[in-house]
């Protein structure tokens, strides 16, 4: 145990050292203003959680090349030694090899996974009776302002960064991302978001509890535990953007030969638009809990309306990034989806290049449609017509990809396999949320429902029936080639069962009670709905048990699963080509593509081929004219 | 398949029209709301099914049969007429259902044809409770008439000038279809002309903090006739003059329960409530002062109870209740925790 070589025992002396700062800063600033007393708690607090996961950072290692290199220090180059990861130890430290980072990446966010669902058992359990049973107003703001935001920043931002980490510089033939180093970063911030998030229990007043939304004034007035969400939040964004940036210069420059755009697989092209979508969009949602972190640390009076403050100007900030954001959780779940059902339904996607064009549409569209979370914010009432109809129309290039999803099944040879049965789910349950969605964009309507459990139903069929099932069945497809081992497909398909029953009993009847009348985020309810939140309730502890089989079933299939072959599907994306897992390096030599990705069913067809074998291309490349049958 | 489709939608719109998703329809805003609804399901359902259909169908006829292991699908690309249908079909459909949707929504906002008819009703949200505020021309007065219980004369027009005091709330009545942000600093405002007499919840659908869920008050709709006679009874004071004090702890205990709405927070055993966002009052009050409860009620920020904070009790008390009422909660707020 050494206090000058990277690792914990120094990421423990930077986070003190960064404690002390933070006291030392303050100290002296309220000394130097004369203010009394020279010591508050709570301004230590804001400054150690802003200083403290710096000190982790450069105690852990992740800077140290960078310093030195700033520095004029000779640098120690990437040991190659370093790479890959030989024991469940190496996960522990700063390693730059993307399939150990993209394992890391999964693997943390899956545990916020199990964090965050337990946190809904228990808001469904204070629910499943009128009156107040477990836990008091205060811990139940709580419980359902946390459960939120660890499932959206820890959760399902993070695990399709990871999927991608994982796969996608082998599927377009490179042997890492473009900035190995930056990577490490990106993972190291999401468990110190996730840390922070959680400790704010430990906050005097309680945890953060004005939902994840964080609406001003009353996150500018909470207790102190709110600052962990904003400057939590601060690490999970940036994380992303770091994340995204390194995707896209990765996918633009990094590209093997003959890997044009238009052969690239479509997981490659949503990983892309996301990318977009977090570079624009993100620093939006930092700047707005800026705002928050300043008006409460330094009087800024952002939101205080005897000095000129404006309330709205909050939601309008916070939703140009959190709009966007529910694509950003959702594009890579479609890329995801056209992966599985073209490997399973083995024939070619149907409509490559819509499919990538409507990614694109989705991307732009995206940017222009936030305010139609604010229709009964009491904004100025004519943007709210304009916004409708963008809204709306975003259901035309996502019903391009679902009619195109369909016509891929159509006359294929179907195997029904758990992947295949998650992205089947996928398809129908999230037909329901954009449907429910389009209903969203019609003004009147929305007045209505607006803040009730309609709106709850719909965010869930989004998230829920949309990216989680996308999720599971890239977890489910992709483990083989992650593991080097196969998982079990009986277990698999009573996971899939039990989710999408118990998902459909436990969010169907939310439509109806928000419409009848049941708002959102209350602790407490009238009588009328007493009936249906108990059903809800019990409905989602199958959920919450069909999750415990999916974790039995990775866990023990990774220690003891039967060893996977290098291409369990068959399929022609260039990382089933490799062995399973992948060699450090990811290729021996740097694969040539020739052809399309989805060629299934042309005779011979191939995607990439390896120095030395055989060349041969394709009749049709994915994205030429299309051909009727 | 087709068939089976058709089929599927037609019994899936009859199901989806059948099931009564709206609350008692107590405005002409909210019936129209409800027609929109009902065209939104037609719309939506077929897609559905569609969707469904072809998921199931081909599940069912093109799923994996055993010697089919290494079998591929036929190499089709797509189909360039297929995929205009697809986009240009559903971008008509959306196209009309927003155009119908602003007539809808125009509808819904207009100001009735005679300004004289229409009634403005002043409604202040504060953490946690709702102050309506009646000008004075309706409350017939000399000053404005401020209550929490919200009372309307049927089929008259109303617009509410909706104002916060400190956070966000939203004043929404489920029965009326429409709500509004209250935000503090400006005024939102919207209409409503309430077409059904009877008593509906008033809601809060806007997260404001400890106790949003009990952020709740009520409305009557009731003639013109029982609209005067109430605004007649807010001029009279709540208790006779020279009631003694059971009368007047009689006429508190009508107060706490009713339109002050203490128990929602507070748990007081006499009145049977179990409030647990503020203190408990058989405890705090034990062996307190009148002078001290009352001042605990009309400015309850002077001192509060040790393990709960700032701002969470409603400071508006000496507005929103009489001096009689007020006389007659402390009254019985002595009496039932002695």
């Amino acid at each position: 145990m050494s206090l000058r070589a990277p690792g914990f025992p120094r990421a423990g002396l930077g986070i003190l050292l960064a404690v002390a700062l933070a006291y030392g800063l303050v100290i002296g600033v309220r000394a130097l203003y004369g203010w009394d007393p020279v010591l508050d708690g709570d301004a230590v607090l804001q400054v150690a959680l802003i200083a403290a996961p710096f000190g982790f950072f450069i105690g852990f290692g992740l800077f140290d090349y960078w310093f030195r290199w700033a520095s004029g220090a000779p640098t120690v180059p990437e040991e190659h030694s370093s790479h890959g990861a030989r024991s469940w130890k190496d996960y522990f430290r700063v390693n730059t090899d993307h399939k150990v980072i993209g394992i890391q990446y999964v693997v943390t966010s899956f545990f916020f996974l199990l964090v965050g669902g337990m946190f809904a058992m228990l808001v469904r359990a204070e629910l499943a009776q009128p009156g107040m049973q477990f836990v008091n107003p205060n811990a139940y703001n709580g419980l359902f302002s946390v459960h939120a935001s660890i499932l959206i920043f820890l959760f399902i931002i993070p695990v399709f960064a990871g999927f991608a980490n994982y796969v996608l510089p082998l599927m377009i033939g490179a042997p890492d991302m473009a900035f190995p180093r930056l990577n490490a970063l990106s993972y190291w911030m999401l468990p110190v978001a996730g840390i922070m998030m959680l400790a704010s229990f430990l906050a005097p007043g309680g945890s953060f509890s004005t939902g994840w939304t964080a609406y001003a004034p009353l996150s500018t007035e909470a207790p102190i535990g709110q600052v962990f969400f904003t400057i939590g939040v601060q690490f999970a964004g940036a994380s992303s953007i770091a994340t995204a940036l390194n995707f896209l210069v990765t996918i633009i420059t990094m590209r093997a030969p003959g890997m044009s755009f238009f052969r690239m697989p479509l997981l490659v092209w949503a990983n892309f638009s996301t990318s977009l979508l977090v570079v624009i969009a993100t620093p939006f949602i930092a700047a707005s809990q800026f705002f928050v972190l300043l008006e409460r640390a330094l009087g800024f009076n952002f939101f205080e309306v005897t000095r000129g403050g404006d309330v709205l100007m909050y939601q309008h900030v916070f939703w140009f990034y959190s709009h966007p954001a529910v694509y950003i959780m959702m594009l890579p779940g479609f890329g995801i989806i056209s992966e599985i059902l073209a490997v399973k339904s083995r024939k070619p996607i149907f409509g490559y290049r819509m499919m990538a064009f409507s990614l694109l549409a989705i991307v732009v569209l995206g940017f222009t449609v936030w305010a139609h979370h604010m229709f009964v914010s009491g904004m100025q009432e004519w943007i709210r017509v304009p916004m409708m109809i963008t809204t709306a129309v975003i259901a035309v290039p996502t019903g391009i990809k679902i009619f195109s999803w369909l016509a891929t099944l159509w006359k294929g040879v179907l195997h029904l396999d758990t992947p295949m049965l998650f992205a089947l789910g996928f398809v129908t349950m999230f037909t329901l949320g954009g449907i429910s969605g389009v209903m969203l964009a019609m003004i009147p309507f929305t007045i209505h429902v607006s803040d009730t459990y309609f709106i709850v139903a719909h965010i869930h069929y989004v998230l829920f029936g949309g990216s989680l099932f996308t999720i599971f069945a890239g977890a489910y497809y992709w483990f083989p080639k992650m593991t080097g081992r196969m998982y079990d497909e009986r277990l698999g398909k009573l996971h899939f069962w039990t989710t999408f029953v118990g998902f459909n009993l436990t969010f169907a009847p939310m439509h109806l009670i928000g419409i009848e009348g049941m708002p959102r985020r209350v602790a407490d309810y009238a009588q009328e709905f007493a009936g249906w939140n108990l059903f809800i309730s019990i409905a989602s502890f199958v959920v919450g048990l069909s999750t415990l089989v999916f974790v039995y079933n990775m866990v023990v299939s990774w220690r003891a699963g039967i060893r996977a072959p290098a291409n369990p599907w068959k399929a022609l994306t260039l990382e089933w080509q490799v062995s399973s897992p992948p060699p450090i390096f990811n290729f021996d030599t740097i694969p040539t593509v020739v052809g399309g990705p989805y060629e299934y069913g042309v005779p011979g067809a191939v995607h990439g081929v390896f120095k030395g074998a055989e060349v041969k291309t394709t009749a049709t490349p994915a994205g030429a004219a299309p051909v009727g049958d | 398949m087709v068939v089976g489709g058709v089929v599927a939608s037609a019994v899936g719109i009859a199901l989806a029209l059948a099931i009564d998703w709206f609350p008692t329809l107590a405005s002409t805003q909210a019936g129209k709301v409800h027609t929109l609804y009902d065209v939104l399901l037609i719309a939506s359902v077929p897609i559905f099914v569609l969707v469904l259909t072809v998921v199931i169908g081909a599940v069912i006829q093109f799923r994996m049969r055993p010697g089919q292991e290494d079998q591929d699908g036929p190499p089709i690309h797509g189909n360039t007429l297929l995929e205009v249908v697809w986009t240009a079909v559903p971008a008509l459909l959306i196209l009309g259902l927003c155009a119908y949707s602003y007539v809808v929504l125009r509808d819904i906002e207009e100001a009735p044809a005679s300004e004289r008819q229409e009634m403005t009703i002043g409604v202040t949200g504060q953490q946690f409770a709702w102050t309506f505020t009646y000008p004075k021309e309706i409350a017939g007065g000399e000053k404005p008439l401020s209550t929490t219980e919200l009372v309307l004369p049927v089929d008259r027009p109303v617009k509410f000038d909706i104002q916060a005091k400190d956070v966000i709330h939203d004043f929404w009545v489920p029965e009326f279809s429409v709500k509004l942000d209250a935000v503090p600093g400006i005024t939102t405002s919207y209409r409503i002309t309430p077409d059904r007499r009877g008593t509906y919840p008033v809601v809060c659908a806007e997260l404001c903090g400890l106790g949003h869920s009990v952020m709740r008050s009520r409305v009557r709709v009731v003639t013109p006739d029982e609209f005067d006679a109430w605004l007649q009874e807010q001029s009279q004071p709540a208790v006779p003059e020279g009631a003694d004090e059971s009368q007047l702890a009689a006429a508190g205990k009508q107060v706490f329960a009713g339109s002050a709405g203490c128990g929602a927070c507070h748990t007081l055993a006499d009145a049977g409530t179990n409030g647990q966002i503020g203190p408990d009052l058989d405890e705090v009050l034990k062996g307190v002062s009148e002078d001290k409860i009352r001042t605990d009620i009309v400015d309850p920020e002077a001192e509060i109870a040790e393990g709960y904070g700032a701002g969470v009790m409603p400071t508006n008390f000496e507005q929103t209740l009489s001096a009689s009422e007020l006389d007659a909660l402390v009254a019985y707020l002595k009496e039932a925790t002695q």
